[in-house]
């Protein structure tokens, strides 16, 4: 998952990781562990204790920052669900009488390795989230990044507070832009011309590839859970068995058994390198449009500002004022249109590297994972023909 | 894990009971059930229960075909053997004279006759040669193939016709290869001509496909979508499996009404089937069966295989059903998975075509090509699922069925027979009474009904032994094949398995380079 996004984490200036997280019944408890050299922080290294609602408040103070605008806001990491697993181990308990014992406790294997997995996507998500604000100039020295990392309270007290003098005023803003970036401003600049088609179309064409790798990694994983009960089903029918077909059956049954192990892993490294991957570039593609956004409102008040300037001299009233208005509304979309055209320069590379990466990598253990399944398959053919 | 738990060491066929049927003899004798050696057996203490002798062949045994009344078809029986009670062994029986033909039997086998059906089967040519050639276990030199299925008429009654090859060098039949056009409902008559005249006395016939209403139905309105075709194909397969099984077993392969139904051009049109179905007909000729069962007087085995084995096949009936409920799941998960990862190749060529970045762009479009082919591959996996190890399981949860039967017919034989006996003390108690009655004529009456009623004890006991042999000799007939169908199935299946993920493997290569 760390691959997800690249060059992450190799500032030795300031490092950080999740090396732990507790499960609770409705709540994930990170532990965020940092090491620095930075003079700002009261210790080379320290642990605290977040949730995930203080991940969501520091991502919202970026947002909020008028500073940053001119950023791509690392997207926040999404809520811990494990609503799909819980559900799923609650239906094995039900069906738990129509198994063999041996059936149950593979499917509640099955069933705990899933739990697992969703615990460690979440904590590698809020990890990457973290991690991409300490490789970025601006956001590593941020002060609510510091009293996150470092507070040793909790910081519900400061949560709530937040949400009270900003009252999500940024965030309505930019939803409601969206309307202002399709409703045709004119754009200026090919580049960010470009940029905003780009970003519309490819964000709708990765949350549809998204959905639909979502969906084939659950069948393969199917897949693999059928094959757990047509192995146990192979060995009651084994038993019962007299004849030479009980060689056949038993070998049959453990051949599915390795099969499924196999599948298994063909469909979580579909998950962790493809579905995952889509699913962080769609979140990322989003936080670019809000970028663009923003520019948008920007480029809004700067051609407002400008109507406001005309018509002060027409009127020769408060000129000046409207003069230093304009002033700052062009200097702040040009300081705004600089920082999101290298920000979304860099981002091109690093969404490219990432999907070259991970793309590689999963047809590379697709390949293993079938030449094992291959190798499997012959054994069990070889020794059944003998 | 499985390798150390290593079976004991069996060979094939090595159950006691069946080491004599391993033998091709056995096999002749079936053919020849009610023909058993002639009284110059060697071996007195096991003859059949039957004996025919040779004079009831030829002009006998053309009454004998109109004679509806099963119980007087032994009765001709001129020669009496002793009927000690079989034993665990099978019997081996010597090569039969040449007298016998094999045919007769047949005839005397097919109690219930419909004589616009019957005909005489003009199996008196077949050789020796020819019948040894079959006593070689099962290897009888006849292929069959059902094929191209083809829509015939319109609206609600078009039909689908499937074309029948035969390819034999057996003598029996006028060609070596011929094929004809049958059509779903001839192959229903077949199935229940067959049910009805062999398996009251013991004899498996393979199960026939359902008839499906919903899949005929999409068929006739002439959808032509992939659902309906693949329906069309999973009957076909069906009636081909049906009809292998059929020409393989030995007595069912000289059964006139098969070779009528492979040979002849025009079939009558089997009408009765109209409302009945393969399991419809079991449930006929196990009707029996329910009253059987609803019996509170338990039939009094003495031969403890039969419990043996009847619980062996209700456990196997279980344990297959649970099988064909998983794999079945698997089918249709491997389907979906076909689907969405079609899906998802179509979603990743529209991103790569998003893609502003050239080489990603390409690279995109490469992976949604891999997973097209992929996708495809899933779906062929999905079929050999379906074909080869679902419809195996299906296939013979529908021959248990069949077994299961031919199990209770047996115990309709032996109620029958003790009813007999009943009726028999019931009549001799009459004539003791009549005795003293000095009614002469009664008395004579009397003494004609024990008479009748001796006999038909007599041929209740012999139907009984004569279908317990059967049925000994039709089970292990059943379980050689059930494990031969098993392995062979079982390998294909995993080829299968293999062919797939070696064509993944080849698929996903260029994408690394």
């Amino acid at each position: 998952m760390r691959s997800v996004s690249v060059d992450l984490n190799i500032d030795p200036s300031l490092q950080i990781d999740i090396p732990d997280a507790l499960s609770e019944r409705d709540k994930v408890k990170f532990t965020v562990r940092t090491k620095t050299t930075l003079p700002v922080f009261q210790k080379p290294e320290f642990l605290v204790t977040r949730q995930h609602e203080d991940f969501i408040w520091l991502h919202d103070t970026l947002v909020e920052t008028e500073e940053y605008a001119g950023y791509i806001i690392p997207p926040a990491p999404p809520k811990p669900d494990f609503d799909a697993p819980r559900e799923k181990m609650q239906k094995l308990g039900e069906g738990e009488g129509s198994m063999t014992k041996e059936e149950f406790l593979k499917m509640k294997q099955e069933l705990e390795a899933e739990y697992l997995a969703v615990f460690k996507k979440t904590v590698a998500v809020h990890e990457v989230f973290l991690q991409r604000l300490t490789s970025h100039p601006a956001f590593s020295r941020d002060h609510n990044f510091q009293v996150f990392l470092e507070y040793d309270q909790d910081l519900s007290v400061r949560r709530k507070n937040a949400k009270e003098m900003f009252g999500g005023f940024f965030k309505s803003m930019v939803k409601s832009a969206d309307e202002v970036l399709i409703s045709g401003i004119k754009e200026v600049d090919d580049f960010f011309d470009q940029e905003k088609t780009f970003l519309v179309d490819y964000y709708n064409k990765i949350k549809d590839s998204t959905a639909k790798a979502d969906r084939m990694t659950r069948s393969h994983k199917n897949v693999a859970n059928d094959y757990i009960h047509v192995s146990a089903c192979l060995c009651s029918l084994a038993i019962e068995e007299s004849t030479a077909l009980k060689k056949y059956l038993l070998s049959l049954a453990e051949l599915f058994e390795k099969l499924r192990k196999v599948e298994g892993r063909v469909s979580s490294d579909e998950d962790l390198k493809l579905s995952e991957l889509l699913r962080y570039y769609m979140r990322d593609i989003q936080a670019a449009k809000d970028l663009l956004y923003r520019r948008a409102r920007s480029l809004a008040d700067y051609e407002n500002s400008n109507k406001a300037l005309d018509k002060a001299r027409l009127k020769s009233k408060d000129v000046q004022q409207a003069e230093k208005q304009q002033q700052d509304c062009c200097e702040k979309f040009e300081l705004l249109s600089k920082s999101a055209k290298q920000e979304l320069t860099s981002f091109k590379g690093r969404r490219v590297s990432a999907f070259r990466k991970n793309l590689i990598e999963m047809t590379e253990l697709e390949i293993k994972h079938a030449k094992n399944n291959i190798s499997l398959l012959q054994g069990c053919i070889c020794l059944l023909k003998n | 894990m499985a390798a150390e738990r290593e079976p004991p060491p069996l060979g094939e066929g090595e159950q006691t009971d069946f080491r004599e049927l391993e033998d091709g003899d056995d096999l002749f004798t079936s053919t020849v059930s009610t023909l058993e050696s002639s009284p110059s057996s060697p071996e007195p203490a096991s003859l059949p229960a039957e004996d025919i002798s040779t004079k009831s062949n030829g002009p006998k045994a053309a009454e004998l075909l109109l004679d509806d009344d099963r119980e007087d078809l032994f009765a001709e029986a001129t020669e009496e053997v002793s009927l000690d009670s079989p034993e665990r062994e099978p019997i081996l029986s010597p090569e039969p004279t040449p007298a016998i033909t094999p045919v007769t039997p047949t005839a005397l086998v097919m109690p219930r006759v419909d004589s616009h059906t019957m005909s005489i089967p003009s199996m008196f040519d077949r050789n020796q040669e020819e019948i040894e050639e079959e006593e070689n276990g099962d290897m009888f030199d006849i292929q069959i193939s059902v094929s191209d299925p083809e829509k015939v008429g319109d609206g609600m009654n078009a039909y689908m016709a499937y074309k029948v090859t035969t390819k034999t060098s057996l003598s029996m039949f006028s060609k070596n290869e011929f094929s004809v056009k049958r059509r779903f409902s001839d192959f229903l008559g077949l199935h229940s001509k067959l049910a009805t005249k062999y398996m009251h006395i013991g004899y498996i016939v393979p199960p026939v496909p359902e008839k499906s209403i919903v899949g005929m139905t999409k068929v006739k309105v002439g959808k032509e979508d992939p659902s309906s075709a693949e329906f069309v194909e999973k009957r076909r397969s069906a009636l081909e499996r049906f009809l292998e099984r059929t020409v393989k077993h030995p007595t069912l392969l000289q059964d006139p009404d098969l070779r009528q139904f492979l040979e002849n051009s025009e079939l009558p049109r089997a009408v009765s089937t109209q409302a009945l179905s393969g399991a419809g007909i079991l449930r006929m000729v196990n009707k029996a069966a329910d009253a059987v069962n609803k019996m509170t007087i338990k039939m009094n085995e003495s031969d403890a295989w039969f419990e043996e084995k009847q619980q062996q096949f209700e456990n196997l009936d279980q344990q297959l059903r649970k099988l064909h409920t998983s794999v079945e799941a698997l089918v249709c998960h491997r389907k979906e998975l076909s689907a969405n990862t079609a899906a998802f190749a179509k979603s990743a060529a529209m991103l790569g075509n998003s893609e502003d970045h050239t080489a990603l762009s390409r690279a995109l479009s490469q992976l949604a090509e891999v997973e097209e082919k992929i996708d495809q591959l899933h779906q062929e996996q999905a079929y050999a699922d379906f074909y080869l190890f679902s419809e195996l399981l299906s296939d013979y949860i529908r021959l248990i069925s069949a077994v299961k039967g031919v199990f209770d017919q047996r115990i309709k034989c032996w109620q029958k027979w003790q009813d007999a006996q009943a009726t028999l003390q019931k009549k001799r108690e009459a004539e003791a009474k009549l005795q003293y009655a000095n009614k002469p004529d009664k008395l004579q009456q009397a003494k004609e009904e024990i008479r009748e009623w001796e006999a038909k004890v007599q041929q209740g006991e012999r139907d009984f032994e004569q279908i317990s042999k059967t049925i000994r000799k039709e089970v292990g007939r059943f379980e050689r094949e059930r494990v031969k169908d098993f392995k062979s199935v079982i390998v294909k299946y995993l080829e299968s398995l293999v062919q797939t993920q070696q064509q993944v493997h080849l698929n996903l290569l260029p994408f690394c380079a």
